[in-house]
């Protein structure tokens, strides 16, 4: 059962991550992007990783997609549908696509990845405490650093969004 | 209790990568190659979790925490680039935005 539900939600990922590439409408790619999310969420729950599927979900499916998607109405891209590819790009995307799945399977199935038995280790990701343990001791100073950035790109984005006097002779 | 092996998510993250970084190569339009780096950002968020998972560590998930802090702030920043730029050129078009170039 948890075997089928993984791969469901494995190809339902990727599935969606696929239409996020393909589709032609920028409305449509930001909601395949949300299923995608939604798939990768429910790969974190059979990792035992509550915590960070329930973030994943807020701040990404909840905070970053609306945000894409009010940008998406507010830029209202008429000429998106005319615009296809130019033939190199898509033959040296095609190309890269192939590289790097080919580079990391074999990597993955030649056995060099040592696949310790997940019975045995601790589900440590769980647990609420351990997080917060591990965030006011060992990471305490990049959490600071982190909220430093966040007031940063805060400020940032006051800045990018006023509109300044004198700077429109620059075409 | 996992249902698959390591290899099999780290497999999955590698694919989800690959199409990310398919779509950033292949798009014009800068929103979608803004929402396949998220996609990129995700997976490798994915193989964090997995490794963290199998080895029984907690310093995976505490990334994971600070990937996601940070792309909340470089969604904000980004999209208020590509705001800016669509009030200055009225194009998110890769292929027209080339003062640089010439």
């Amino acid at each position: 059962m948890a075997q089928i539900l993984f791969y469901a939600f494995a190809l339902f990922t990727l599935a969606c991550a696929v239409g996020v590439v393909v589709n032609k409408n920028a409305v449509n790619a930001a909601m395949c992007l949300l299923l995608s999310l939604v798939g990768v969420a429910g790969l974190f729950v059979q990792l035992d990783a509550y915590l960070l599927a329930f973030l994943l979900l807020l701040v990404y499916a909840g905070a970053v997609v609306a945000l894409f998607l009010f940008i998406v109405m507010l830029l209202d891209m008429k000429d998106t549908a005319a615009h296809g590819f130019r033939k190199i790009s898509g033959f040296a995307s095609v190309f890269a696509l192939g590289l790097l799945v080919t580079g990391v399977s074999t990597f993955v199935v030649r056995g060099r990845l040592t696949t310790p038995n997940p019975n045995l280790a601790a589900a440590v990701g769980t647990d609420l405490k351990h997080y917060a343990y591990q965030l006011f001791t060992t990471y305490l100073l990049p959490v600071q650093v982190i909220g430093f950035l966040l007031l940063i790109a805060m400020l940032g984005v006051i800045v990018l969004s006023k509109r300044w006097e004198g700077l429109d002779d620059i075409k | 209790m996992t249902p698959a092996t390591l290899n099999d998510y780290v497999l999955i993250s590698a694919v989800l990568f690959a199409i990310g970084f398919f779509g950033v190569l292949l798009r014009r339009n800068t929103l979608v190659i803004f929402m396949s780096l998220e996609l990129m950002l995700v997976a490798s968020t994915l193989a964090l979790v997995a490794f963290s998972r199998f080895n029984g560590t907690m310093d995976g998930n505490v990334f994971v925490f600070f990937i996601l802090t940070v792309a909340a702030a470089e969604v904000a920043v980004g999209l208020a680039i590509i705001v800016a730029l669509f009030r200055k050129r009225h194009t998110v078009q890769v292929d027209e935005l080339n003062t640089l170039k010439n």
